[in-house]
């Protein structure tokens, strides 16, 4: 039979919030992590701003040790070790006591690159003939698996250590794919999330795609505004966010904390055709994700009780919101509430799914809704599918019961998860 | 520079890739970084960029291959010294 699978754990570091209890309030409140980026201004970006997390040395070493800190250069590995280790121990669990590994604990995390300062830095040496002088750190901070193969040694893990990507739906699918792990009996617990690294590197081919918004670099805080009339592009961010999953007579046997359960999920791709392409989703791709995740966690449209969406702040949003709306058959004040994380954070690219999974939990578990902030100006097409009032501005503390988090990315591909509000039955 | 001198100034470069400080304190000649120290192999070329580094010396492939102890180390050392 099958198991039931349980989140236990929560770690992230995010751009307004560099662990749970800052992050928790930070989203409750409204507070944005965007900031004027001077690097960005210098370097001659269009857009001047980002969301990136601040990690004083103290904090860096309390989980990195000073020989893995030399010649250490990789943000993305950095955020994923902190936010994953945090969650681990969130959990209540801890790192390897002997010489056996954790045979039934793994990690599936993900990432788009890894390391891409380090990468920089070897580039130079490489080009300048001093390859004997890269040292012997280059391949673990710049392999797209770095940061599960850090993560998978501090914790001693023996299961799975593997690392995902597939653009910005890599941290919701590497809870799916965790998920499905447990699911089937293969592991007992899996860390489960994904990292971005920061900055110009890594941002700069969305700032020349002109996805991002250069109509705010006076304004940081105001710049990222998901459903408005006036949004125009995405704040480029970054961070990492890390879920503990579990079987269900896992958590129960250890007697620890549960915070919500996977009820399922769906990922697909729309191919690239009909309204498609490698940046623009398939509607008919993302409303049959919606679908064959609701279906695979065996619920309907209406017992979602609220939405955390993709909702970059582009164009798009509108066409996602028609999509959620066709997909659950829900529209006007019959759909479900809706929230975008991105208004306070900004995009987080292949950290976003699994920062925002971990925003999904915590409004399960401390029953409430976080609010949109910088759409006062919500789009009317927005508004002509579904009523203000499903978007809320200011915190709603709500007993929730259903919520429903999808991430699309480029290559056409999309991932829905179902999170339930665990209760001892 | 006398092989005292070499240890006093190797000492610090290797105590940054061992685990356990305390096997430090028994350093000579005859310690075996793999062995006796317990370093990751892979930091052994990070050793010999800080000791080119420290000793303003360059140490090519071959010499690098012969820097698993101390006392090998002090010989790779003083030749390159001497050759400077």
């Amino acid at each position: 039979m099958d198991n039931r699978v349980v989140i236990t754990g929560l770690g992230v570091v995010a751009p307004n919030g560099i662990d749970l209890k800052t992050f928790t309030h930070a989203i409750q409140h409204g507070v944005s992590g965007i900031k004027y980026d001077q690097q960005l201004t210098q370097l001659g970006f269009s857009c001047q701003i980002s969301g990136t997390p601040e990690l004083s040395d103290e904090l860096i070493s309390r989980y990195l040790t000073p020989l893995e800190l030399k010649n250490f250069n990789s943000t993305g590995i950095l955020y994923g070790v902190i936010a994953g280790m945090d969650a681990w121990h969130d959990a209540g669990l801890s790192g390897p006591t002997g010489n056996e590994p954790d045979w039934d604990s793994g990690t599936i995390f993900g990432t788009g690159t890894s390391g891409i300062d380090k990468f920089r830095e070897s580039i130079y040496k490489i080009d300048e003939q001093q390859i004997r002088k890269l040292g012997s750190t280059v391949v673990a901070q710049t392999m797209a698996s770095g940061v599960s193969a850090y993560l998978g040694g501090k914790l001693g893990l023996g299961n799975q250590v593997t690392t995902n990507s597939s653009a910005c739906i890599t941290g919701t699918e590497s809870i799916l794919m965790a998920y499905e792990r447990i699911k089937s009996g293969q592991a007992t617990r899996m860390l489960a999330g994904s990292t971005s690294d920061s900055g110009p590197y890594i941002w700069a081919g969305f700032d020349a795609l002109k996805v991002c918004t250069y109509k705010n670099n006076d304004a940081p805080e105001k710049a990222s505004r998901p459903m408005s009339k006036s949004a125009s592009g995405f704040v480029p961010s970054s961070g990492a966010g890390a879920l503990v999953l579990e079987s269900l007579d896992s958590a129960r046997s250890r007697g620890v904390r549960i915070y919500a359960e996977v009820l399922g999920g769906n990922i697909n791709s729309g191919g690239q055709l009909g309204t498609g392409s490698m940046t623009a989703p398939n509607n008919t791709a993302v409303q049959r994700c919606i679908k064959a995740a609701l279906l695979n966690a065996g619920i309907e449209g209406k017992d979602i009780d609220a939405i955390n969406g993709h909702l970059t702040a582009t164009a798009k949003d509108a066409v996602e919101i028609q999509n959620w709306s066709a997909a659950l058959g829900l529209e006007g004040t019959d759909f479900p509430f809706i929230n975008s994380l991105k208004s306070t954070i900004g995009h987080c690219l292949t950290a976003a799914g699994s920062i925002e999974c971990v925003a999904s939990v915590l409004q399960l578990d401390h029953g409430f809704i976080f609010p949109n902030i910088n759409c006062e100006d919500l789009n009317p097409e927005i508004t002509g599918i579904i009523d203000r009032k499903r978007i809320p501005l200011k915190f709603l503390q709500k007993d929730l019961k259903v919520v429903a988090k999808a991430s699309f990315g480029f290559g056409d591909v999309n991932a829905c998860i179902i999170f339930k509000k665990y209760r001892n039955e | 520079m006398n092989r005292e001198e070499i240890i006093a100034r190797l000492k610090p470069i290797i105590k940054v890739y061992v685990d356990d400080k305390s096997s430090l304190d028994h350093l000579d000649e005859s310690t075996d970084f793999i062995k006796d120290l317990k370093i990751n192999s892979a930091n052994l070329v990070d050793i010999v960029l800080d000791v080119e580094e420290e000793f303003a010396i360059e140490i090519d492939n071959t010499a690098m291959e012969k820097m698993l102890s101390v006392g090998a180390s002090i010989a790779v050392i003083e030749q390159k010294l001497a050759d400077k």
